[in-house]
């Protein structure tokens, strides 16, 4: 398939920039420890041969991983970060809003893609959790919004792909709000009958997981992804217990009934546009384009 | 009457008043002057206090031990209160409240957080910190509402969602989610009172409505100062710091466009005057009921949606 290729060709000078690997070459396996060569690391979609560990990627890769050709079109891609509260706590948040830009080179923790997934049109929303712990302030919050208003404008599906420490505490009550933006929205959305797929990645957590991370028509998950509300330490802390094996995990959130499937990666795709061909009628309630194969 | 640490300079003049009511009871000395004296002494010393609360003085306020609850608002405001319970799946969850009940001669849906008292109540109550069958039970009263065509009154106070592993197991983000999506386009008028504490998705997952109103001295914020303090400064002793910095009083919250009204407390907080509070909370109600009455279905909902879209600081290019 061509986006192979271009995963193989496209994004590799990117994601070496990006995550500095010491000689460009080499990645290890943060689960397992195993080196693998870069080169191999993009093409196996930073997933670990060896343990099968779905390695934290960005927007960048699975906007290569998803759209048909790694082509899309971005939208609202200049909305940043306002300061309402002035806030300060070791720095001003102003100047952690640029570190971290500078670091990532994102403008903030989400971006939004409209283009083709097998030949389907939709619309495509993914968290970067590198920036800010993929926190959630304003600028998540109205990109989210305007993604869904998007899809119901254009009639295709929606896939906002979480990944999340939760709220951003420097916008503490606008980030609280965004939770009831976007799952208002999402209402909306739902009311015109189009599709939106949920597609939970490591780590979903708090303020996302209470809004639209859990929204979803369709709640799929990477293997082995931490997704809750309290993070696993508070839990902790309040049973004053250990934990057990696997508690917030994909599988756990499976098997009590909050994910409808567990997808590895490098079926994602596929198995997305799957649902979606199912769903999706040639002259439906919801236009959407009919789904070609490539 | 307990008295927070900020209200010391009160603490001796209220002992010099019980003395002198002592004497005066006794019979034997008229006090009537020196406590007449001393009330207007208290009440000017506590006016001065009160005036300029800081952020994490609200925040004490608004866990003071005394502090009405919402089955306290329900009992003061309304008449024939039907408590009604369970999410018809899975429990019944204690720190949820809620039921049909008149206020004056409208019926409304009231709803909200429960806290407990003593020990053995906060418990019973989990402190007011609700489970995923919480949050359901609480739609479920919302449905309830929306089929019989009755509004929606909800109380928020609460630390938090419960963070336990059950409430994990039963996907308490879920719940609150869910929640959000259905108050926003639920057909009759929703209108949400903070009075007392709104901490985090735990306090909006009953707080989406046409009209949010937070009583003077009640917060409403993203985490508690407490929290905010050991995540950014990894410590708890920044939570007066952090009160200020989240911007979480009801002054701050309406300067911001994120709430709608302040509903005034009496002098030294809810407690002092419960009777007081309840009534200026009961008018509140009722003038806002009035006022949501005018809109159609179409209008409440497109206008509620609005609302929330709205919230939010970012630029654009
Ligand atoms: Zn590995």
């Amino acid at each position: 398939m061509s986006w192979f290729k271009r995963v193989k060709d496209g994004i590799l000078t990117k994601t070496q920039d990006k995550k500095s690997t010491p000689d460009g070459l080499w990645v290890k396996c943060p689960e397992c420890q195993t080196p693998h060569a870069s080169k191999d690391f993009a093409m196996e979609m930073w997933v670990c041969k060896d343990c099968g560990n779905h390695t934290r990627i960005g927007s960048d890769e699975y906007f290569e991983i998803f759209f048909d050709n790694g082509k899309f079109q971005e939208l609202d891609a200049n909305i940043t970060s306002g300061d309402p509260l002035k806030f300060v706590d070791k720095k001003d948040y102003p100047t952690r809003i640029e570190a971290a830009q500078k670091k990532t080179q994102l403008k903030d923790a989400v971006r939004t893609g409209v283009g083709k997934v097998n030949g389907l049109k939709m619309v495509i929303s993914c968290m970067d959790f590198s920036f800010i712990g993929g926190s959630m302030g304003s600028v998540v919050g109205e990109k989210i919004g305007r993604a869904i208003d998007a899809a119901r404008k254009q009639k295709i599906p929606l896939m906002i792909i979480s990944k999340s420490g939760g709220a951003r505490m420097m916008e503490a009550a606008f980030s609280l709000m965004q939770m009831a933006k976007t799952s208002a929205k999402l209402a909306l959305l739902n009311q015109d009958g189009i599709p939106f797929i949920s597609y939970l990645t490591d780590p979903t957590t708090g303020g996302v997981t209470a809004s639209f991370a859990m929204l979803g028509d369709f709640n799929i998950a990477e293997p082995n992804a931490l997704i809750g509300f309290a993070g696993p330490r508070i839990v902790k802390e309040t049973i004053g217990k250990d934990l057990p094996t696997g508690f917030q995990r994909s599988e756990f959130l499976q098997e009590h009934g909050f994910v409808d499937f567990i997808v590895e990666r490098k079926n994602a795709k596929d198995q997305i546009h799957t649902v979606l061909s199912l769903i999706c009628d040639k002259k439906p309630r919801v236009k959407a384009e009919t789904a070609k194969s490539s | 009457m307990i008295l927070l640490d900020f209200e010391k300079p009160i603490e001796e003049l209220l002992e010099q008043l019980e003395k002198a009511q002592a004497t005066h009871e006794k019979g034997k000395v008229d006090m009537t002057d020196t406590m007449e004296q001393l009330q207007g002494k208290i009440d000017q010393t506590r006016k001065n206090l009160y005036k300029n609360l800081t952020g994490w003085q609200k925040v004490q306020v608004s866990r003071h031990p005394d502090r009405p609850y919402t089955l306290d608002y329900i009992k003061g405001m309304t008449t024939n209160f039907i408590e009604l319970h369970g999410d018809r799946n899975m429990g019944d969850d204690k720190a949820i409240v809620g039921g049909f009940a008149s206020i004056d001669n409208q019926p409304v849906m009231i709803l909200g957080h429960q806290k407990g008292r003593n020990t053995k109540e906060r418990q019973y109550r989990n402190f007011g910190m609700a489970n995923p069958e919480g949050y359901r039970k609480a739609l479920r009263f919302m449905k309830l509402a929306e089929k019989f065509n009755r509004p929606v009154i909800t109380l928020i106070d609460t630390p938090g969602a419960s963070p336990g592993l059950e409430a994990e197991e039963r996907g308490q983000g879920e719940a609150i989610a869910k929640n959000l999506m259905e108050m926003a386009v639920l057909k009759v008028p929703i209108i949400c009172v903070v009075i007392g504490e709104g901490a985090s998705g735990g306090a909006l997952g009953i707080g989406v409505g046409d009209k949010i109103a937070m009583l003077e001295n009640s917060w409403y914020s993203v985490i508690s100062p407490e929290n905010c303090s050991t995540i950014l400064w990894h410590s708890w002793e920044f939570k007066e710091k952090a009160a200020e910095a989240l911007k979480l009083t009801g002054n701050d919250m309406l300067k911001n466009g994120l709430i709608d009204k302040i509903i005034k407390e009496p002098l030294g907080g809810a407690h002092s005057d419960r009777e007081a509070m309840f009534k200026t909370v009961k008018s509140e109600l009722k003038r806002t009921l009035k006022e949501l009455k005018e809109l159609s279905t179409e209008e409440l909902i497109n206008q509620r949606i609005e609302k929330f879209s709205n919230m939010g600081v970012v630029q654009e290019d």
